[in-house]
């Protein structure tokens, strides 16, 4: 809890790294981040933008993963 | 009723041992499929599993010593709590659920080593199932290159099953792998991930009501807990006291501070974790290490450079697709209608002929010509697939397919619908949710196909014979948008009203770029290719002979008839004469209706038809000048012409919009398991062609055009 602040996933910019906090999406979405890896106080990168802003690519347990902003919108990490 | 059950094991009682029943399972992306073929080899066969559209692919192969074994390919899938059709497959197989489908012996689970933690969740849910499990631990060598070392001895002793390190694509490892699986007695049952004991307790209350094999209530309890609420109100209506207990059991986790949907995903990745612990290691740190892939994607996804690239190889796909498949299909055309010459000399002139060679010959080659462009189109989506670059397609599309709420994964079977429907709408099993592949495939055939090609060209020229090579080009543009924006606009309406669902959630796993395996690729053109002629071939060839007899019979009763007088007396022509009031507000005649009908059998098919009603030789290069010279000065009745320039478009948005194409049907009938959704297809397109050319020729009236 010392380190950095809250930030949701899609607020964050290339190159940026954070620790899965919380989420706020339905169930269903947010066990299917959770299976995909994104567990509570798991490292994630965010790597880039697609060319047309949306969706997104993070790396996450050492490998690549691409979500849409809106449900990035939903993922909180603690900025490392 | 149950009588083939004592057969069975009368049979299996006898002599040799029964057959090892083993399953293959992982995730996407991790080589499942090519050690699936690194197994068996030709020894495939690939079929459908009973009442759903998921692909069902078998082998077998020899153990160590000589015994057969059977190998079930399962649908490639990240986890048991199943979102798709393909994933709920997999998952019934291992509970062995499928009435059709016994539980396996043994199961070996592909895990993809580079990427190791993820892999092993679906790992840990198969162990939880109380199945034997052998690990193949694939792809050893890009997980080295990677600077990640694995210690095999001590993930076995972790995992308690037995782990064979290897590269299926370079048959390293495919001996042990072999001799794992038949080794005999079957491997113990694994460790597994340890859950919270009031979860372990809410387990056992569920286990208790459901009426199966203690063995198996277990993980099913476990499953039915972690269900939200959806898919839990999807069962309630068979199942009410199970579910009931499910939502109480979930209540009391949810008072004792659990959340029942979190807690067994986070028990099992933090067995995970310590599994890897213990047996692996990394070298230098790989948050800062660009690997070779990385860099690469940096291109490929370029803001700049990812469209340069990706617009270069979807036109490269396309005009392979389109161009280079031209002469091999010509070949084909060629033969094919020599070889009905041929017959036709051998042959005693009469009905009977006429059925080989116009129906049969020229049915059966209506189906193969369309075979390069399938080979073609499987050879490119094989290398994009096997590259990785399939997923960047995606993620490049996404933003503009989501927009009429699709997933960036239709953006492929859309494109190669431009080429042919037919490769397209078998290109749309990529898309794992039944509803936007079904969406995908109803709007599919509005891309303006290869067929389509010669209508066009031939209205073009009735309609404008000496215009500037320029003005042609962008009345064909013209169509093809046309038909792009049908099939956006129809799509976002599917998605709205017929086949309403959220736009689905983009989650895609974006795998490191590698070199595709032509073998691999060589095998699954084989296996399309085989499975597009013997599921599409036999209908398309029976809907040819019906097309051949309804324009044969009855016959003319003029011995002399020429053929246009023939074809006006037949089945056909009556249809077409039927037709005429339907189509007179678009500006049509009955000979167009004929045209319209022979169209069913290929769009193509209409520049023959018409040159039969207006008795022009077979047309040839030089006679499609004769077809359009004739078509342009046929006159109605009142002397005014047919075929002016508003009934030529008319026309031509008829045939952007409808549904022509016997072949076509035939596929999606096949790729939908049912006739409902390719006579919907059929019913709403041609709704939707009717309207276009109305507005068009009536719209165009008003506005003062002829």
């Amino acid at each position: 809890m010392i380190s950095g602040d809250s930030a949701a996933l899609s607020a964050l910019s290339p190159g940026d790294r954070g620790k899965v906090a919380s989420f706020n999406l339905p169930p269903e979405q947010k066990q299917r981040f959770l299976e995909m890896g994104l567990t509570i106080g798991t490292e994630v990168q965010f790597v880039k933008f697609a060319p047309m802003g949306d969706p997104l690519e993070i790396k996450v347990r050492g490998y690549h993963l691409s979500l849409r902003k809106a449900d990035a919108a939903g993922i909180y990490v603690n900025r490392l | 009723m149950s009588a083939p059950a004592p057969l069975t094991i009368e049979t299996r009682s006898k002599g040799t041992p029964p057959t090892r029943r083993i399953a293959i399972a992982g995730n996407p992306n991790c080589g499942k499929s090519t050690v699936f073929n690194a197994l068996t080899g030709m020894r495939q066969k690939v079929g459908n599993y009973p009442g759903v559209t998921v692909e069902r692919k078998e082998g077998s192969f020899f153990g160590t010593h000589g015994e057969p074994m059977t190998l079930l390919d399962l649908p490639g899938s990240y986890s048991l709590q199943v979102r798709s059709p393909d994933e709920a497959v997999s998952r019934d197989v291992l509970l062995g659920r499928l009435p059709t489908e016994p539980r396996p012996d043994l199961v070996i689970c592909v895990v993809d080593a580079s990427n190791l933690e993820r892999n092993l969740y679906l790992v840990a849910q198969i162990l939880e199932l109380k199945l034997p499990v052998v690990l193949a631990l694939n792809m050893v060598d890009m997980a080295e290159e990677a600077g990640v070392r694995i210690d095999v001895a001590a993930l076995e002793e972790k995992l308690g099953v037995p782990v064979v390190p290897m590269v299926a694509t370079k048959g390293r490892g495919l001996i042990e792998l072999k001799q794992a699986a038949s080794r005999s007695p079957l491997p113990p049952l694994g460790h597994v991930a340890t859950m919270p004991q009031v979860i372990l307790n809410e387990i056992e209350e569920v286990a208790k009501l459901l009426p199966i094999s203690s063995q198996l209530a277990e993980p099913e309890a476990l499953l039915l807990l972690t269900l939200n609420e959806s898919a839990l109100e999807d069962l309630a209506e068979h199942r009410r006291a199970i579910v009931d207990a499910v939502h109480a059991a979930q209540r009391r986790l949810r008072i004792e501070g659990i959340d029942p949907i979190s807690a067994p995903v986070e028990a099992r990745y933090e067995w995970i974790h310590g599994v890897c612990r213990a047996s692996l290691s990394k070298q230098g740190d790989d948050q800062a290490l660009l690997s070779t892939s990385d860099r690469l994607d940096g291109v490929l996804t370029h803001r700049l450079w990812g469209w340069v690239v990706f617009l270069g190889a979807m036109a490269c796909m396309f005009f392979c697709i389109f161009a280079v498949a031209q002469a091999p299909m010509d070949w084909l055309d060629g033969a094919c209608t020599a070889l009905a010459r041929w017959v036709g000399s051998q042959m005693p002139e009469g009905d009977f002929r006429g059925l080989i060679t116009d129906g049969v010959i020229a049915g059966v080659g209506r189906v193969l010509v369309f075979l390069p462009q399938i080979l073609i189109l499987y050879f490119f989506l094989g290398i994009l697939e096997d590259t990785g670059y399939m997923a960047r397609a995606a993620f490049i599309m996404d933003r503009l397919m989501s927009c009429v709420g699709l997933h960036g994964k239709s953006f492929i079977p859309l494109l190669s619908s431009f080429a042919c429907a037919i490769p397209g709408v078998m290109a749309a099993r990529t898309i794992e949710n039944t509803k936007d592949r079904l969406v995908t495939i109803l709007v599919a055939p509005l891309m303006s196909c290869s067929a389509r090609l010669p209508v066009y060209a031939l209205m073009i020229a009735v309609l404008i014979p000496i215009a500037s090579a320029w003005v042609k080009a962008s009345i064909m543009l013209s169509m093809y948008l046309l038909g792009l924006i049908a099939a956006f606009a129809m799509a976002w309406l599917f998605k709205r009203t017929l086949l309403r669902s959220e736009t689905p959630m983009l989650l895609l796993e974006l795998p490191p770029y590698r070199m595709p395996s032509i073998a691999s690729i060589a095998l699954r053109m084989w296996e399309r290719a085989g499975l597009f002629l013997r599921r599409a071939g036999t209908v398309i060839l029976s809907l040819s002979v019906l097309l051949w007899a309804l324009a044969s019979y009855p016959k003319p009763s003029r011995p002399d008839a020429t053929p246009g007088e023939a074809l006006s007396a037949s089945a056909a022509g009556h249809m077409g004469h039927a037709l005429a009031p339907v189509i007179a507000p678009l500006g049509f005649d009955w000979k167009i209706g004929i045209g319209l009908i022979g169209s069913f059998a290929a769009r193509e098919v209409f520049v023959t038809t018409m040159s039969i009603v207006y008795n022009v030789e077979l047309p040839d290069k030089e006679q499609t000048a004769t077809l359009r010279d004739s078509m342009r000065n046929e006159k109605r009745d009142d002397g005014s012409p047919v075929f002016t320039p508003l009934v030529c478009i008319a026309l031509m948005v008829f045939y952007v919009l409808a549904m022509q194409c016997i072949s076509t049907v035939a596929i999606v009938r096949r790729e939908t398991n049912s006739w409902r959704w390719p006579l919907f297809q059929l019913g709403y397109m041609t709704a939707l062609a009717w309207i276009g050319a109305f507005v068009v020729f009536q719209g165009g009236r008003i506005l003062g055009f002829r």
